[in-house]
């Protein structure tokens, strides 16, 4: 078993230029990709963005139809079964036995990896998953929520170097949710590297780095506040009566893009910070309170999504 | 880098059986074909075959033999592939199933027919499939009997008076009573073997893709080999345990005579599961899905009780129906068992069928090996 990482291994992913077409149709439109060692890289966009297709393609599942690079220091291309033996990677959709037990999973993975301490990794994940009184129920049997739990268990087992995790937290509840991201930031800190794909924003903050495609191609990469300001929205806030009839009249006032309802606050967004600024100015009241807040990560990604619609449409 | 790993292996051979351990269900059914297609197939279907090879010893220098001989070469029902010989030489051929009759004509035939003795001429027939040998036999008598019309003119005419002017013994070998279930039972162990095993690992991997476990697999550093012996060795139990059931009701439901050694079948029995299992895994690593699968499975089955020899007599098939029969592993299969349950054969008559079942094997598998797919692309 080769265990030795490549030299200047400090850059775990490197990729240039990846792309894949599907029928002629170009689902990942040549992305570059940077992620060093113990980073968590959150990777986010709108469904049918691209991202499964782009971690099938780092973990050689897919081959790229252009591109080069490197994953753990091994070509993406021609050193897929070095990569496979490194990385863990956790499918979206739930793909362990679902007629093997738990146990079973998890001994049958450790069994393909060649595990030396087979019985007792076994035992302790069951143990840190809090499942081993379980142990012997089907996989099918369990709760949405508890299958991504024991997914991605299983997909730790082999003490990767990478973890690629696609969708890990979609119908976990919060309180697993949260120790699910500790968990991951422990393990950061002893150097493994994980890159995640989520729909939820308060996990993309928690990320030290993010890259947001939409259409196959990347839109944005930084941290949250890169990200944040690469986009210079402005964003508004407005409390006060009426705001249903209120929000209907911004929506179609120039430089406005978003009118977000938020309880009993509204969030207008725009990026051209001055004519946004005329608009609202004319409209202002002493009925509503209005504020200029800092832009969230929510509205800079419909920010980012509505705008890429727009290029993909118009050609 | 390991390129093959029995740890690996056997990882995927303790899954499968867990999973087959699950469901219940596809496990009755596999015991279950057998036992009903025994018990359903209390007939056989008749056909009426042409072109059966068959010896001719002739130890009369008469000119009444020879139009015997003659009359015999011209009828599409026998096929004189040799005059044979010697009695050894033909009763090997016989054995061997090379031909499925040997005539004799006796030394003084035409002295005797000529003085109105009725001179005997012996038939033996490989009676292992009834249904062959037959309606052969009823048109042997009636061709003989005319052969001599012509000849028989003016005053030898008082010889074709009935029942005519010869006499028949007719010796049926291996299956004397010419019991139809003597022949479809052993077939039927060919049979059921192709049934169940081709369909249960023809499913195994697209099985594997439909549930998404595929994407898992192919994601761990497990090899295509791994994978496919993995799904094999399981179903190779599997079969032996069919085996032995069709055996056991061989012996005690319908007496079929067992001369032959029953260790020589199962020595070879391997060889053919093998060849449905690699053949499954083939149809499975192509079709896209359940359903595509189950379906070719079920083109290979067709012809593998149609045209192998099983319900319809082998050599009563059109000539590109038999070439296309001898593709199969069933019909070198069902000889074989024929051959060594009804005939007693050994190792050394069986061999000329062995081969082509392990050739047909590594090509399965080597196709099977290069289309699976080692990416979802
Ligand atoms: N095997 C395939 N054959 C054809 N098209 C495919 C295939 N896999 C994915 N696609 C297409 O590629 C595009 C990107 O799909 P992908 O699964 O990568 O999106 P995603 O970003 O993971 O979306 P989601 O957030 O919904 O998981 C989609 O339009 C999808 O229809
Ligand atoms: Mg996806």
């Amino acid at each position: 078993m080769s265990n030795v990482l490549r030299p200047s291994s400090d850059v775990i992913i490197d990729v240039k230029g990846v792309t894949k077409r599907f029928d002629g149709k170009v689902v990942v439109d040549s992305l570059d990709l940077n992620v060093r060692r113990g980073e968590i890289f959150g990777f986010l966009g709108p469904n049918g963005s691209g991202k499964t297709t782009f971690i099938r393609m780092l973990c050689g599942l897919l081959t790229a139809d252009q591109g080069e690079g490197t994953c753990l220091g091994y070509n993406i291309r021609t050193e897929q079964l070095l990569i496979k033996r490194n990385v863990g990677y956790m499918t979206q959709r739930f793909s362990y036995y679902e007629d093997l037990s738990i146990r079973e999973n998890l001994d049958f993975i450790a069994r393909i990896y060649q595990i030396k301490n087979r019985k007792e990794a076994v035992e302790q994940s069951l143990v840190k998953l809090g499942l081993q009184d379980r142990s012997k129920q089907l996989a099918g049997q369990l709760s949405g929520g508890w299958k991504q739990r024991l997914a991605l268990a299983a997909c730790l087992i082999h003490n990767p170097k990478l973890l690629l995790l696609d969708e890990p937290t979609a119908g976990v509840d919060p309180k697993a949710r949260r120790e699910f991201w500790d968990q991951l930031h422990d393990l950061a800190g002893d150097g493994l590297t994980v890159l995640i794909t989520t729909h939820y924003m308060d996990e993309a903050e928690r990320c030290h780095r993010l890259a947001y495609i939409a259409y196959g191609k990347l839109l944005a990469q930084g941290t949250t506040a890169e990200v944040i300001q690469s986009t210079r929205l402005t964003t508004w806030s407005v409390t006060g009566p009426d705001l249903v009839q209120l929000s209907q009249i911004l929506r179609h006032k120039p430089g406005v893009e978003q009118v977000v309802a938020f309880g009993n606050t509204l969030h207008v967004s725009g990026r051209d910070s001055q004519l946004l600024e005329s608009t609202l100015s004319a409209l202002k009241t002493s009925s509503h309170q209005w504020a200029k807040i800092k832009s969230g990560l929510e509205d800079v990604f419909i920010s980012l999504m509505d705008t890429s619609e727009d290029n993909y449409k118009s050609k | 880098m390991s390129y093959f790993s029995f740890h690996r292996l056997w990882a995927m051979v303790l899954k499968e059986f867990i999973q087959m351990r699950r469901d219940r269900v596809t496990f009755a059914m596999m015991i279950g074909i057998p036992l009903l297609q025994l018990t359903l197939f209390g007939f056989a279907i008749n056909s009426d075959p042409r072109h059966l090879p068959t010896a001719v010893l002739i130890a009369d220098q008469g000119t009444f033999a020879r139009t015997l001989a003659a009359e015999l070469r011209t009828s599409s029902y026998f096929e004189i592939i040799e005059d044979a010989h010697s009695e050894i030489n033909a009763h090997t051929l016989l054995q061997k199933g090379d031909v499925q009759f040997v005539i004799s004509v006796p030394i003084d035939f035409s002295r005797k027919l000529l003085r109105g003795e009725k001179p005997e001429i012996l038939v033996e027939a490989d009676a292992t499939d009834p249904a062959a040998t037959g309606p052969a036999i009823t048109t042997f008598k009636y061709l003989a009997s005319q052969a001599f019309d012509r000849d028989l003119k003016g005053p030898l005419a008082r010889l074709k008076q009935q029942p005519g002017p010869l006499s028949f013994n007719v010796h049926m070998l291996y299956n004397p009573e010419n019991i139809t279930q003597y022949n479809i039972v052993p077939g039927l162990m060919g049979v059921i073997l192709t049934m169940t095993m081709v369909i249960i690992t023809a499913l195994a991997i697209t099985r594997e893709r439909e549930r998404g476990t595929m994407e898992n697999l192919l994601s761990t550093p497990v090899r295509p080999v791994e994978v496919m012996m993995g799904k094999i060795i399981p179903y190779i139990l599997v079969g032996y345990i069919q085996v032995t059931l069709i055996i056991l009701a061989a012996h005690f439901l319908f007496h079929v005579p067992m001369i032959g050694s029953l260790v020589l079948i199962y020595c070879v029995v391997i060889l053919f599961i093998a060849a449905n299992l690699a053949m499954g895994i083939t149809f499975s690593s192509i079709a896209k899905n359940q359903l595509q699968a189950s379906q070719m499975a079920i083109f290979f089955f067709l012809p593998s009780i149609l045209i192998s020899g099983f319900m319809f007599p082998f050599r009563g098939m059109p000539i590109w129906a038999q070439y296309i029969g001898k593709c199969l592993p069933i019909t070198h299969f069902l000889r074989i068992v024929r051959g060594v349950l009804l005939k007693g054969n050994g190792l050394h008559e069986i061999l000329p069928e062995l081969w082509p079942i392990a050739l047909f094997v590594t090509i399965a598998m080597t196709i099977g090996v290069k289309r699976y797919r080692q990416t979802l692309d």
